[in-house]
């Protein structure tokens, strides 16, 4: 399952977005969020799916296989959309078929709604699909910089974030050696009822915890053996380039969203 | 005589109040470019006198003294700048996203600026062989591959001095020895100074001297070949004999008259080729 699913992984290719800034794309997809919600006619959800998917298309990667990635959350939108279908009773009544009455305004609300979801949902998966973890993690460090003056720890936190995103998989191959062992030793992870399931768990989550404190306590050592103590006088070994093609594309949202207040009714 | 590069005074150590001495009275020095092996079983003290070499741990008494810099909470940053420390677990004190941002990570620390630093870091990629891995994350590499960037990343902060605290503990044979032959090569070529902590007594043998520790002391010190022959004190110990040894001993009980310097593989085919010459 974990390997079909593509919602926060990254694929490296080679593309124009992939070599953008981390901050230009964290800014860009935090304003695409609000930008979203600019649109109200077909005309401007037109658009709004046209620059959606040129950004795809720029970001080289397969169209089918972010589609295909992100079936599970497709569910998620058409149940908004019926739910949308069912409860919304504006405008004409198009269908009456028992209890079930479906109004225009219903329909188009619905679609107007998935396409939101749609829209937002493939757009934000460009960002972790493009853009390293720990690209993001500079981006955001970078960007959280300024509440550095209101005393706000943000070395600290993008520290912990970095570690916290390099100890996933270890503690993922970790969760699957445990489970596997107490398998070995009858526990059943996969029957009974919720409450047995949830006991079975037990068993994994203790020994789990357990050698993440280790884990931690041995890192801080390394850590502390390699001379760090903390935030002051560090250098930076990553480097951030801001590019025209950053301003560019800034500029092209900024442009969209004009563009989108004007064709808004 | 050399320089005594590391030493303990009459040191003892203890983690509690409570608890009972991890060292006691523990005194000895380590030279400048000599590979000293500390072995022992578990809690004989061997990872606290680790610990206590870069100031993790302060002694409770006596005194450690790291390159002439008696070691103290004023101190302890600069002997740390010395004193490098590749640890047992690989996947443990992998700090950084990728191969390349761990290696740095010490760098970073230190405050060297980013141009310096790029070239240290693959100046010291390329001392273990992994400068094609640059960009690898820590889960696609083997067990040895991530010790090979341990000590990149401590080779990085060019200590004078090289503790493997049990570094090869945890690996699989063929990891044991690339990261055993890459620190070889490397301590020829910049004259570092090895401490190597192990429970591997084939390891051991490899060094230029060993103290074997027992129960929070120093149990014996001196040459690989002294050490090893004295094989039923080290077995009662709990350490194992290196393969070598067994075999020359098992070959003395059988009549052959084996002198006492021969431990490594090599050096006993000789010997057994020159025997059979001269039947």
């Amino acid at each position: 399952m974990m390997e079909k699913m593509i919602f926060g992984r990254y694929i490296p290719v080679e593309s124009v977005i992939h070599r953008m800034d981390p901050r230009a794309k964290l800014i860009i997809v935090f304003l695409f969020i609000f930008v979203v919600f600019l649109a109200n006619n077909p005309m401007t959800y037109g658009l709004l799916g046209v620059f959606t998917f040129i950004a795809l298309l720029l970001s080289n990667i397969k169209i089918s296989f972010i589609i295909k990635g992100l079936r599970f959350l497709f569910w998620l939108i058409l149940f908004t959309f019926l739910l949308h279908i069912f409860f919304t009773k504006e405008g004409e009544l198009l269908v009456s078929w028992g209890f079930i009455k479906i109004y225009e305004g219903g329909l188009i609300q619905g679609i107007y709604i998935s396409l939101r979801f749609f829209f937002l949902i493939l757009f934000t998966s460009l960002l972790t699909l493009t853009t390293t973890p720990i690209e993001i993690t500079d981006g955001l460090e970078s960007l959280l910089n300024p509440l550095k003056k209101l005393k706000f720890p943000v070395h600290e936190l993008a520290l912990m974030l970095s570690i916290a995103l390099r100890f996933i998989p270890t503690l993922m191959d970790e969760t699957e050696k445990i489970m596997k062992a107490q398998q070995a030793r009858g526990v059943d992870f996969s029957e009974g009822s919720l409450t047995t399931r949830a006991k079975a768990i037990i068993p994994l989550l203790i020994p789990l915890f357990i050698n993440a404190f280790k884990r931690a306590d041995e890192l801080a050592t390394a850590m502390e053996a390699r001379g760090y103590r903390g935030g002051e006088g560090r250098t930076k070994y990553r480097l951030l380039k801001w590019d025209l093609r950053d301003t560019l594309a800034l500029l092209i949202l900024i442009a969209l969203s004009v563009t989108l207040i004007l064709l808004r009714n | 005589m050399a320089n005594k590069f590391v030493q303990f005074n009459n040191v003892s150590f203890r983690y509690d109040e409570e608890a009972p001495y991890a060292l006691k009275n523990v005194s000895f020095s380590v030279f400048e470019g000599e590979w000293l092996a500390i072995v022992g079983h578990n809690g004989s003290g061997k990872s606290t006198l680790a610990k206590l070499m870069n100031g993790l741990l302060f002694p409770e008494e006596g005194d450690v003294y790291i390159n002439h810099l008696k070691l103290s909470e004023e101190l302890v940053w600069d002997i740390r700048d010395q004193v490098g420390m590749v640890f047992q677990n690989p996947d443990n004190q992998f700090v950084g996203t990728t191969v390349q941002d761990d290696v740095a990570f010490g760098l970073e620390n230190h405050g060297i600026p980013r141009d310096e630093m790029v070239e240290r870091v693959h100046e010291a990629l390329r001392h273990v062989n992994m400068v094609d891995f640059l960009d690898q994350e820590p889960h696609h590499l083997s067990g040895g591959q991530k010790q090979r960037v341990a000590i990149a990343s401590v080779l990085a902060l060019r200590p004078k001095i090289i503790i493997l605290d049990e570094a090869t503990s945890m690996l699989d044979p063929r990891g044991r020895n690339e990261v055993l032959e890459v620190v070889r090569e490397l301590k020829n070529k910049e004259n570092l100074t090895i401490i190597s902590i192990t429970h591997d007594l084939d390891e051991a043998a490899k060094a230029d001297r060993i103290i074997v520790m027992n129960k929070g002391q120093v149990y014996r010190e001196g040459l690989p070949e002294d050490i090893f022959m004295m094989d039923d004190e080290l077995t009662k110990l709990g350490l194992d004999i290196p393969f070598t040894t067994k075999l020359v001993k098992s070959l003395r009980e059988n009549g052959y008259d084996i002198p006492k310097d021969i431990l490594q593989e090599e050096k006993l085919v000789d010997y057994i080729w020159k025997l059979k010459q001269n039947i």
